[in-house]
């Protein structure tokens, strides 16, 4: 009867060992704060139709960066948590992990990294970025968005839920490989944990990407050719395209592996027939393309950034594209190098060997590309820039370890020690996570209206720079000493240790980078006025998303422009724009289905996790019907009048005036430092406690 | 004022680029003195030969990148808006073949290296012995959880975590697993590692030049042993090697299959063990078990 109800849940799941408290009271305590704020400010009603239910892109894409920026802080305390047990545990001290807990702890820092870090970013700045770059009000099918981004959070969830029911984590490493994922060897819900939260995550994925390729493909701006079009959005299109490609393969995975083990299947298992060798396939078939989804929308913004900030047109756009191509292309061939020391043939080897190496070939294009794009501009060294700038030197270390990776024998002695890890991490870092802030540092202004504080900005540039090299110049050399990854626990005869505790000073001073971050955000947003774009164009940008207000409205353009030219804003800006009349806008209405679906999934997938049958039964049902009763719903869109449009505008512009004849006179004030924002958080909070005005708040 | 402020910050570049190359200097001088590093000192034919790829593919790589990388720094720099010598030109028309070369460059060099890669791929395979006047000897190597069973097929001997081996032998290692999940086996100081699975044998062949003792493992994952499963690798003179399989075949223990049964149950950090018989056809009876149950070779 309680097998039926509750399916394997029991007293047993409820959290018992110090992280699992301590992570569920972190996650109920914020949920709690969460909750009593928005009751005291009475903003439920706000958030629910503002926000949760909103189909536009700027609003997903914001909630992207959100969720995204949560997820950085706890990949981020895992990693100092990985790196703290590794500084430790020598000889005959053990750390203060289990084996098994540290197995889990770096299994949830790839995974989060990977799918709720990265893919987070990338897909809020594609959300935000695309569709003004391409000149759209809104999306192919704002629906599918809304969807993918909810079963994204559905996924969060997921991979943060065994802190409060199972107490366990995959410890398998991000990839789960098998047969060690299988029952046999994994009985407990670690990896079903790990199934669903990327099963689900991973099919809104899809959803994403398919909608943002036929976004692009579509809904550009009159004379918006493919080949006139932004950078970024071409680095976008190739990731989707990718994402599209590979995503099903994850997902059909995912389910074999769960048929592994819910129904005892053998796909992977040792016995039975199973074939732990084609898993390994199946997954780098996805794994690999993964990578690169990841990189090239950071690839497009180095290209945007580097245009802007030079003043110049790109050097090569034709070569450019072709770069980005041709990345794309090559990265669904190369999955093998990921495991040359499984046994294949030396042919078999060589050719992935070689198709590995010839993906340098476009990247350095890319380099030498942007090189001559600086070559005979006015370079400004603002904070996107140097991001860019340190991007170059990070990524270079990545690319040439990445080659001497595809050199199949020199991979034998390298693959899986600590100088793979440094690779990747090179690249991650250097290319992904670097783009990434490039590219926020870029838009902020156009997101928010107001530019970041350049001078915490840089600092934190330079925390991330010394603690990278800090950090993974040791992990380098370890890896040359033999030194393998996920190592829970090392002989002090290998004189390894001082290397891991430099290692963690320098997660340490990364971790001083991003505390910067934030206080980069809070000093903006304190030094507002001083710091505010009142023309849309603060950086003297060449595409479109400049040309319309910061932040922008809800229907992005309230004329479509029409485009002549790669760099469409930088010529308009050119010639004088003549004056066109308004017209009627169709936008899509909220919903709150891809919501509902979601909840569903989440629920669905738990029920797995657990297996419940009756809950799993009920929540695909529920699915299904939400999404009849969706189909049959034919009034998704509303019209604005021509006058309302006029009506918006003139109002915003009267708004715009007075806030440029108050902010002329904060132009000059001095930016904040560091030191700054500290006495003024301090003088704040004193001034808040002594004349109680949290009361009316 | 301003330019006083432009000097200052010209004079800091200075001090940092120099910095930098103090920090590279030295520590390429620590790559190349300290001898703890395993992969930069190859005690075996094998090993020695991949140090020599890594080094030629790290060379030809930064012969490209930092010729590379100067340049693009030094443009960023020479173009700085505050600068007053660089002109400004953003119209600028790039060279007919300016196209052609941003693609060729690189491709030389990457094609270079192919040429390198290829027959060394094919040279390296581990599958093929290496050439010696010695007769080569095999080795059978079965994963555990979590610990590593060496058989000596042509001495009749099995140890545990523990392999001795003769100096410019040729060494064949029959890498498979048994009731445990997909490992790697890697001995640093001797060669790269090959994956040991289920019902499935793979053959890596590497050769000892230098005797001393060498730490091998698995750096592949396999659960909550896996970073005690750690073996030792004695490379000695044949005559060594001689007398220490006369010493083991006088040891007490022997691997008989009940003894096996008991060997393959999951246990950590385990110490060494040394068998002065094992169970006729162990290594057989365990890739014929998968084979039964389903699985298959290849
Ligand atoms: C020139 C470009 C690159 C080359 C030639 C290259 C090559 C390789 C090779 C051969 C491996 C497998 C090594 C092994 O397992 O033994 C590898 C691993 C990896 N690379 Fe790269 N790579 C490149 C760029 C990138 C980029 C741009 C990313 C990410 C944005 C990336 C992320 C990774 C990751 C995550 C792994 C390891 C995954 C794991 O084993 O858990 N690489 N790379
Ligand atoms: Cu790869």
């Amino acid at each position: 009867m309680k097998e039926m109800l509750l399916g394997k849940l029991d007293w047993h799941a409820l959290p018992h060992e110090w992280f699992t408290i301590g992570g569920s009271i972190a996650f109920i305590a914020m949920g709690l704060m969460i909750v009593v704020i928005l009751t005291w400010t009475k903003r439920w009603k706000w958030l629910w139709n503002e926000w949760l239910t909103s189909v536009d892109p700027k609003r997903i894409g914001i909630m992207y960066f959100i969720v995204g920026g949560f997820m950085l802080l706890r990949g981020g305390l895992d990693a100092i948590m990985i790196w703290l047990q590794q500084a430790l545990s020598s000889g005959n001290s053990h750390g203060y992990l289990s084996a098994d807990h540290f197995q889990q702890i770096f299994t949830a820092h790839g995974n989060i990294m990977v799918f709720f870090v990265a893919m987070a970013f990338i897909f809020g700045l594609i959300n935000y970025i695309v569709p003004l770059q391409i000149g759209a009000r809104d999306l192919a099918s704002p629906f599918l968005n809304t969807l993918g981004f909810w079963l994204f959070v559905a996924g969060v969830i997921m991979v943060n839920m065994f802190f409060l029911l199972g107490g366990e984590y995959a410890a398998t490493g991000w990839l789960a490989v098998a047969p060690l994922s299988g029952k046999e060897f994994s009985p407990g819900v670690g990896v079903d944990y790990w199934i669903w939260s990327l099963q689900v995550s991973g099919i809104g994925t899809t959803l994403g990407a398919i909608n943002f390729i036929m976004t692009i493909l579509k809904m550009r701006a009159p004379g918006m050719s493919l080949k006139k079009m932004p950078l970024f959005t071409w680095g976008s299109l190739c990731s989707m395209v990718m994402a599209a490609t590979v995503f099903p393969l994850l997902t059909a995975t995912l389910f074999l592996v769960f048929f592994d083990r819910f129904l005892g299947t053998h796909f992977f298992t040792t016995i039975g027939g199973g074939s732990p060798m084609l898993y390994t396939n199946l997954i780098w078939m996805w794994g690999h393309p993964e990578v690169y989804i990841l990189m090239l929308p950071a690839f497009g913004i180095f290209s945007e950034v580097v245009s802007t900030f030079s003043r110049k047109p790109i050097a090569s756009y034709m070569s450019a594209v072709l770069g980005m191509i041709g990345v794309s292309t090559l990265a669904l061939l190369v999955w093998l190098h990921h495991f040359f020391t499984m046994g294949a043939g030396v042919n078999v080897n060589a050719f992935f060997g070689l198709m590995t190496m010839l993906i340098a070939i476009p990247t350095s294009v890319l380099v030498f590309n942007w090189t001559a794009t600086m070559y005979k501009g006015r370079i400004k060294f603002e904070t996107p820039m140097l991001w860019f700038l340190g991007f170059i030197a990070v990524f270079a270390i990545g690319g040439i370890t990445g080659v001497m990776l595809a050199v199949p024998p020199a991979d034998f002695q390298l693959h899986n020690s600590l100088f793979l890890v440094a690779h990747f991490h090179s690249t991650v870092i250097g290319g992904v996570l670097f783009g990434i802030f490039c590219g926020i540092s870029y838009w902020f202004p156009k997101i928010t209206g107001i530019k970041l504080n350049e001078r915490i900005g840089k600092s934190a540039f330079w925390c991330w720079i010394i603690g990278f090299c800090l950090s993974f110049i040791p992990m380098y050399i370890l890896g040359l000493m033999g030194a393998s990854r996920r190592l829970d626990h090392y002989d002090s005869s290998t004189g390894w240790q001082p290397f891991y505790v430099i290692m963690l000073l320098g997660g340490l001073v990364i971790a001083a980078g991003v505390t910067l971050q934030i206080a980069q955000i809070i000093a903006s947003f304190i030094q507002k006025k001083r710091l505010q774009d009142t023309t849309g164009d603060p950086w003297d940008g060449r595409t479109l998303e400049w040309s319309t207000l910061s932040p922008p409205p809800f229907y992005n353009f309230s004329i479509i422009p029409k485009v002549k030219t790669a760099d469409a804003f930088w010529e308009m800006k050119k010639h004088d724009i003549e004056k066109q009349k308004f017209e009627d806008i169709h936008m899509p209405k909220n919903t709150a289905t891809g919501i509902y679906i979601s909840i569903f999934a989440f629920f669905a997938g738990f029920a797995f996790v657990w297996e419940i049958i009756w809950l799993a039964v009920l929540s695909i049902f529920g699915i299904i019907i939400v999404s009849i009763v969706r189909t049959f719903n034919e009034h998704t869109e509303y019209t604005l009048t021509a006058v309302e449009v006029q009506e918006i505008e003139e109002a915003r512009h009267k708004k715009q005036i007075k806030i440029s004849e108050k902010v002329s006179e904060f132009r000059d004030d001095y930016e904040m430092g560091v030191w700054d924002l500290i006495v003024y958080l301090y003088r704040f909070f004193l001034s808040f406690i002594r004349t109680k005005r949290w009361r009316t708040w | 004022m301003i330019d006083n402020k432009k000097n200052h910050s010209n004079r800091y570049l200075k001090w940092i680029l120099v910095l930098l190359l103090v920090n590279f200097i030295l520590l390429l001088k620590y790559l190349l003195e300290n001898k703890n590093i395993a992969l930069l000192n190859p005690k075996g034919f094998v090993s020695n030969e991949q140090y020599r790829l890594i080094l030629y593919s790290v060379g030809i790589l930064l012969a490209i990148a930092i010729p590379a990388l100067i340049v693009l720094y030094s443009v960023a720099w020479k173009y700085r808006e505050s600068s007053t010598k660089a002109n400004y030109s953003p119209d600028i028309k790039h060279g007919k073949f300016f196209v052609l070369k941003l693609w060729i460059i690189p491709s030389v060099f990457i094609f270079v290296l192919a040429f390198i890669m290829i027959p060394a791929t094919h040279k390296l395979d581990p599958r093929k012995t290496v050439e010696s006047d010695k007769a080569p000897m095999t080795i059978q190597v079965i994963s555990l959880r979590w610990k590593w069973l060496f058989i000596y097929p042509e001495q009749g001997i099995a140890t545990v975590n523990y392999v001795q081996i003769p100096i410019d032998t040729p060494i064949e290692f029959q890498l498979t697993a048994d009731e445990a999940p997909m490992s790697s086996f890697w001995i640093p100081n001797l060669g790269g590692q090959l994956y040991a699975m289920t019902s499935h044998i793979n053959r890596l062949n590497l050769m000892a030049e230098i005797p001393g003792d060498y730490p091998g493992s698995t750096p592949e994952i396999t659960g909550a042993g896996f970073a005690g499963m750690r073996f030792t690798v004695r490379a000695s003179s044949d005559q060594e090697f001689e007398s220490w399989v006369d010493e083991v075949k006088r040891m007490p223990d022997s691997l008989a299959m009940s003894e096996y049964e008991e060997l393959i149950k999951p246990s950590e950090n385990n110490k060494m063990a040394f068998y002065s018989a094992y169970e006729d056809k162990l290594y057989e009876t365990v890739i014929a078990k998968y084979i039964s149950l389903g699985g298959h070779t290849h």
